[in-house]
């Protein structure tokens, strides 16, 4: 097999153009960067953003009546206008700032859990969950003496939906599952498991760190009551994160962190908090990082987004089919429903070796547990290769990596 | 290919391969587990002891080929040796991968161990190598149990 034409609703090296890391090169060799569950590389437009903010506006926000304190505040505040639309939130409110995805998790887990969950009680995880969807729950279960329960998944690592539905009860007080699975690629039926757990009255956290970077997501139309979601794997800088929850929620729950910014009025006997979203973002946040996720969501609002998952989504297979083709590969993680990750491994070589070796070709992959133990227990085995592709990779580079992956069956034949 | 080729050597994929002294050992006077949490290499070394003397060594685990090598040809390595030449063997090593020894130039007793010298080239491999010598070394110091990272 060779690389056919690019599908032409999707121009990529017009895409390409516009991130210039992609045009560097690694040990002598254009870079291969398939490593994007990690982390998505950034486009010019969004440096730009950035650098102008740290050049020309740069202020703390909500705390001066000077210009420039006041201009960081709008563009900070238009970042969060715009996180509100992308997710389509009903209230821009709801959309709290945090430095990303564990942070959110933490501060949902830990804040909800003071409020509602106490001895007895069941927290739901899902079995392919990434560390950062596991411990927090874990701590709090710990916490409130209540229990942390698994659901299951099937071999080719799908959630077993009709367990989920089993262990549902009236003692289930939250639902914590990823969106799709940074190990395996699984795009898990959320808005179905959010419909079941609603019969129950339990509220559903999303984990959705690799699902906004791959495709359009709407959270009125999934109905979750918590969304959380990091900027750096959706084109932004590293230290800009989401929580979205819902109103009814987020006001009933208590603070996660407390200081600065976050107080309506404090005496040494009592503080009253601010009102939503302040409430939940104590302290001087990443301004910068959160003026670039918006510059990130400017950036996919400007491509057509649509176009890019359904040209992601045919990468994805057409990588599949072939490493699928090369005898000694296995690919973990086999769901009807993926986006974005190839997890694999090769007979008798450590993803380690496959990792250092496909460097040396200048193509970046991800070789270990990917914070997902229970996952790799699940499969037996110690890790996985991971490639992870984004709508600016091309079929070229599909090719690139297979031939990299015959090279290391050949040095370890 | 030239410095992967100065990483997996011939030698080093042929311990991958069939590694030396991959077994338990049942009565082992000295025991330790090594941890690599970033990749997921995880082994324990076994040690019998004849007085001061490492009279057998053994390794079990999983692990990547630069690890599961460096562990065979350690065992190899210190077999029969006092634990003060142990000692100065796994100084030596770590110094070698870490950039503290030159192999070429400085005094050693490293012999063919010193074909992990280019993993100071690949920084994300450095660990790998030494892992099994961190857990000898914990072994034959009742440490019990080192990880990593
Ligand atoms: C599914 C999933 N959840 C959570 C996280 C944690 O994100 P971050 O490290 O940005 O906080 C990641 C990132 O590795 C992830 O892939």
């Amino acid at each position: 097999m060779t690389a056919t034409k690019e599908m032409t609703s999707w121009d990529v090296e017009k895409i390409r153009a516009d991130f210039p890391i992609l045009h560097t090169e690694v040990n002598g060799k254009p870079l291969v960067y398939l490593d994007n569950a990690a982390s998505s590389q950034v486009p010019q437009a969004v440096i730009d953003r950035t650098s102008k903010y740290l050049a020309e506006e740069h202020s703390n926000i909500h705390r001066g009546v000077h210009y420039l304190s006041q201009h960081a505040t709008t563009a900070y505040e238009a970042a969060r206008e715009k996180v509100k639309r992308f997710i389509n939130a009903p209230d821009v409110d709801c959309c709290i700032f945090v430095r990303g995805c564990t942070e959110g998790i933490n501060l949902v887990a830990h804040s909800y859990g003071h409020g509602f969950i106490n001895e007895g009680d069941e927290i739901l995880v899902s079995q392919m969950e990434h560390h950062s969807n596991i411990i927090p729950w874990q701590v709090v279960a710990e916490e409130r003496k209540a229990k942390l329960v698994v659901i299951p998944m099937n071999e080719r690592g799908e959630l077993i939906i009709e367990e989920y539905d089993k262990l549902l009860n009236e003692r289930t007080k939250i639902v914590a599952v990823g969106h799709v699975s940074n190990a395996l690629g699984t795009v898990n039926p959320v808005k179905e498991m959010i419909a079941t757990a609603h019969k129950f009255g339990v509220p559903v956290c999303v984990d959705a760190a690799q699902s906004v970077p791959h495709f359009p997501v709407d959270v009125q139309d999934l109905d979750a009551d918590f969304f959380v979601f990091s900027g750096h794997k959706m084109f932004a800088p590293t230290g800009s994160g989401v929580v979205y929850g819902k109103r009814e929620w987020l006001d009933k729950m208590p603070p996660y962190q407390t200081g600065g910014s976050q107080i309506r009025t404090v005496s040494f006997e009592k503080t009253t908090y601010a009102p939503l979203p302040a409430k939940f973002e104590a302290g001087t946040p990443a301004i910068a990082a959160g003026i670039g996720l918006g510059a990130a969501i400017d950036y996919l609002n400007s491509i057509d987004f649509e176009a890019a998952a359904k040209y992601e989504h045919d990468l994805l297979e057409y990588a599949t089919a072939r490493l699928a083709d090369i005898p000694g590969v296995r690919i973990i993680g086999t769901a009807a429903e993926k986006a974005s990750v190839l997890s694999f491994e090769i007979d008798g070589v450590h993803p380690h070796d496959i990792g250092t070796i496909l460097d040396q070709q200048g193509i970046a992959v991800r070789a270990g547990h990917h914070c997902a133990q229970p996952v790799m227990q699940f499969f037996d085995v110690p890790a996985t290769a991971r490639a992870s592709f984004a709508f600016y990779n091309t079929r070229e580079e599909v090719d690139k990596l297979a031939d990299a992956v015959q090279k290391v069956i050949e040095v370890f034949a | 290919m030239s410095e992967l080729n100065e990483l997996y050597q011939e030698t080093i994929l042929e311990h991958n391969k069939n590694p030396r002294n991959f077994r338990e050992i049942e009565g082992a006077d000295k025991e330790a587990d090594g941890n690599n949490p970033l990749c997921g290499d995880a082994l324990r070394v076994y040690v019998k002891m004849d007085g001061d003397t490492v009279a057998d060594v053994a390794f079990k685990g999983s692990g990547c080929a630069i690890s599961k090598a460096s562990a065979s040809m350690m065992t190899q390595a210190v077999r029969g040796k006092s634990r003060e030449e142990a000692d100065v063997l796994f100084d030596e090593f770590h110094k070698m991968v870490t950039g503290g020894l030159d192999v070429e130039t400085d005094d050693n007793h490293l012999g063919r161990l010193k074909i992990f010298a280019g993993v100071l080239e690949f920084p994300a491999r450095v660990k790998c190598a030494s892992l099994s010598w961190h857990t000898l070394n914990a072994a034959l110091h009742d440490a019990g149990e080192i990880s990593t990272e």
